[in-house]
């Protein structure tokens, strides 16, 4: 490989600056051959949408990654009921673009809040990411086991909080304090084209206040900024949160130029431009910006936490057990 | 009475009806402090006064509603306010002295629901359960201004489906007499396939096509509130205050308030009946009074009973009819 590097440089840059030539060793060249190896693998991206029903939360996955990804795409929309209990379903895509593949998995959980007693709604969501951890680990302790195991481990929960405008309600409080300890969630305003720009900016101060207040760390987290770099870029991303996003799959024609947007009577709002809406924002932090540092944060942090309490627990449990038991191979 | 989750706009909503600021000091609390909170009952009067024409305006409010993570009977403070009310206004209708009685009963429930769903939710139906046989409840798509055109539409169809599905009687608007102008039944019908209205509240003035209009400014446009093909606030004033308020007021003293009077009264006659039995002293009415105003009551009743049981027969009758 440091080969062809070198021969790219012209034989005439060689005779005037020697030192090029001598000094370089060629390691950056191992940039280009992670790249090759990405290209081959291809990404894997797990995302799940919470909130209520009727936040648009599929519409917004759907822009976000500008194809048809979420599970309504699959059943249709005839009849949209509300489920009794709640429910997680998983859907999975391939996309490509440019030659990177990425499988993209949208985790849905229909029913979240919508009923009268909401007391433990956030069970059944904290079963399932536990679960995948769980999962996960099984394959990591295996005697055998495979080259890649397949990552279905919740990087990124959307939690979609309702434009009221006021605060947070005591729903969402109980729901992040919870989650925010297993995995990296983002909180973002449904349907912002309900709010002006004062009420939003209200609105945001008032919830960045709560989660404060109650000691809930959304990403990106402050303990886990690496450098002051690092800590520059997500300073600003928290003074944005929550993003006010408005999602949509519908084009039209504006300025001569089709875009994504909501045609009203009194205006059409675009979902890209900035100074409607901050979907941008959010697209940018999710896929553009921070998508490893999502899911490096995910596996080396939340899952090794859940790793260590687990096999703490095995270790207490299987005193004087047998070795078949998984915890004694892991030494 | 105004009814729905907080966020809503319900504060704003009443301000504009009435132009008025009737929230000036409202106190909004946090997540934390709403935890534990249950529902409250707050009540703002206002005196309105246009043209000679006088009204005493009372709002009640509902904070609390629906906020909190279990909201399993979040109705039954409203419901049981309700009842008071009609409690009471029963207690001063059967007094003796009947010339200043204070109306205070709740005419009209205006059911805030919320655009971001698809239809109803569990807990809208179940409150609408829960008082349409106490009180008109009027229902309204609130912040409507995150819906498309279509969008408000489908959501209006669904609405209409899910009342008539779950069997809820919200406010029907009175059939026009035959003999009443074209104009007046055209916006009439027009009325009734609007419902529920879709609103949108402001207090702020913005600017708009040169003239100085209520509205809401957003960096793509302006919505104003008075503009009929932007959101039905004007519907819903007209209807609320110009045209159907003497209605409203009727349907209450008729329909509902009757209907809670029969149920009073039957309670009454067969407890009464029991008590002859077992020789007890007479039932004291839910409300906590002192026991001296009570002996009084009771020696009033005591009196009114005898005739009422005669008229109770007519009572159920009646009762029996409007059923069906």
């Amino acid at each position: 490989m440091a080969d062809s590097v070198i021969s790219e440089i012209p034989p005439t840059m060689c005779l005037e600056k020697p030192s090029i030539d001598f000094s370089y060793v060629g390691i950056d060249a191992i940039l280009e051959q992670m790249r090759r190896k990405a290209m081959k693998q291809g990404f894997e991206l797990n995302i799940m949408v919470v909130g209520q029903s009727g936040l648009g939360k599929s519409t917004l996955m759907n822009t976000l990654f500008k194809s048809k990804v979420s599970r309504k795409s699959f059943m249709g929309t005839a009849e949209e009921k509300i489920p009794k209990t709640i429910e997680i379903k998983s859907v999975s895509h391939d996309i490509e673009e440019k030659g990177v593949r990425m499988k993209l998995t949208v985790i849905d959980t229909p029913g979240f809040g919508d009923q009268i007693n909401n007391e433990n709604c956030w069970q059944p969501i904290m079963k399932f990411i536990n679960d995948q951890y769980e999962q996960y680990l099984q394959e990591e302790i295996n005697i055998d086991r495979k080259k890649r195991i397949p990552d279905s481990r919740v990087h990124c929960c959307i939690y979609f909080i309702p434009p009221t405008g006021h605060c947070l309600r005591p729903l969402d409080v109980e729901f992040m304090r919870r989650l925010s300890k297993v995995v990296n969630i983002v909180p973002v305003i449904a349907k912002a084209d309900t709010l002006t720009l004062e009420e939003r900016d209200f609105f945001k101060k008032k919830i960045r206040e709560e989660l404060r207040a109650n000691g809930i760390d959304v990403y990106p987290q402050k303990e886990f900024d690496e450098d002051a770099e690092d800590r520059m870029i997500n300073e600003k991303i928290r003074e944005m949160i929550p993003f006010a996003v408005v999602g949509s799959d519908q084009e039209y024609q504006v300025n001569g130029r089709r875009l994504l947007g909501r045609k009203t009577k009194w205006g059409t709002i675009e979902v890209e431009n900035i100074a409607h809406c901050e979907f941008a924002y959010l697209r940018d932090l999710l896929i553009r910006t921070h998508m490893q540092n999502i899911k490096d944060i995910t596996s080396s942090i939340h899952y090794e936490m859940y790793r260590v309490c687990r096999l703490n627990e095995n270790n207490t449990q299987a005193n004087g057990l047998a070795d078949h038991h998984p915890a004694s191979h892991e030494i | 009475m105004v009814a729905g989750e907080s966020g809503l706009g319900k504060s704003t909503l009443v301000n504009s009806l009435f132009l008025t600021d009737l929230y000036k000091d409202r106190k909004l609390l946090n997540a934390e402090e709403r935890i534990n909170q249950t529902v409250e009952i707050t009540k703002h009067t206002v005196d309105i006064e246009e043209k000679g024409v006088k009204l005493k305006l009372t709002i009640v409010d509902t904070p609390g509603f629906g906020d909190a993570v279990n909201n399993n009977e979040c109705w039954r403070p409203i419901t049981d306010y309700i009842d008071q009310q009609f409690e009471q206004y029963f207690r001063d209708e059967s007094g003796l002295n009947r010339k200043n009685i204070l109306d205070n009963r709740v005419h009209c429930c205006l059911y805030f629901i919320p655009p971001f769903g698809h239809g109803l939710r569990p807990v809208d139906v179940e409150f609408m359960k829960a008082l349409h046989e106490k009180v008109n409840i009027i229902p309204l798509i609130s912040k409507a201004d995150c819906l498309t055109p279509t969008e408000v539409k489908k959501l209006k169809d669904r609405v209409r489906d899910e009342i008539e599905r779950f069997g809820i009687k919200v406010y029907q608007f009175p059939e026009c007499d035959s003999d009443e102008e074209e104009e007046f039944k055209q916006m009439d019908k027009e009325l009734k396939e609007c419902t529920p209205f879709a609103v949108i509240g402001s207090n702020t003035v913005v600017e708009a096509r040169g003239q100085r209009v209520r509205g809401r400014l957003y960096p793509w446009g302006i919505v104003e509130v008075e503009n009929q093909s932007h959101c039905d606030f004007v519907k819903l004033r007209n209807m609320l205050i110009r045209s159907h308020m003497h209605d409203l007021k009727d349907v209450t003293c008729d329909v509902h308030y009757e209907n809670y009077r029969a149920h009073c009264i039957q309670e009454m006659t067969s407890k009464l009946a029991q008590d002859n039995r077992t020789d007890s002293p007479l039932p004291i009415l839910p409300l906590p009074t002192p026991d001296v105003e009570t002996e009084k009551l009771i020696k009033m009743k005591d009196e009114e009973l005898k005739r009422m049981q005669e008229m109770l027969e007519k009572m159920q009758q009646q009762m029996h009819e409007k059923d069906q």
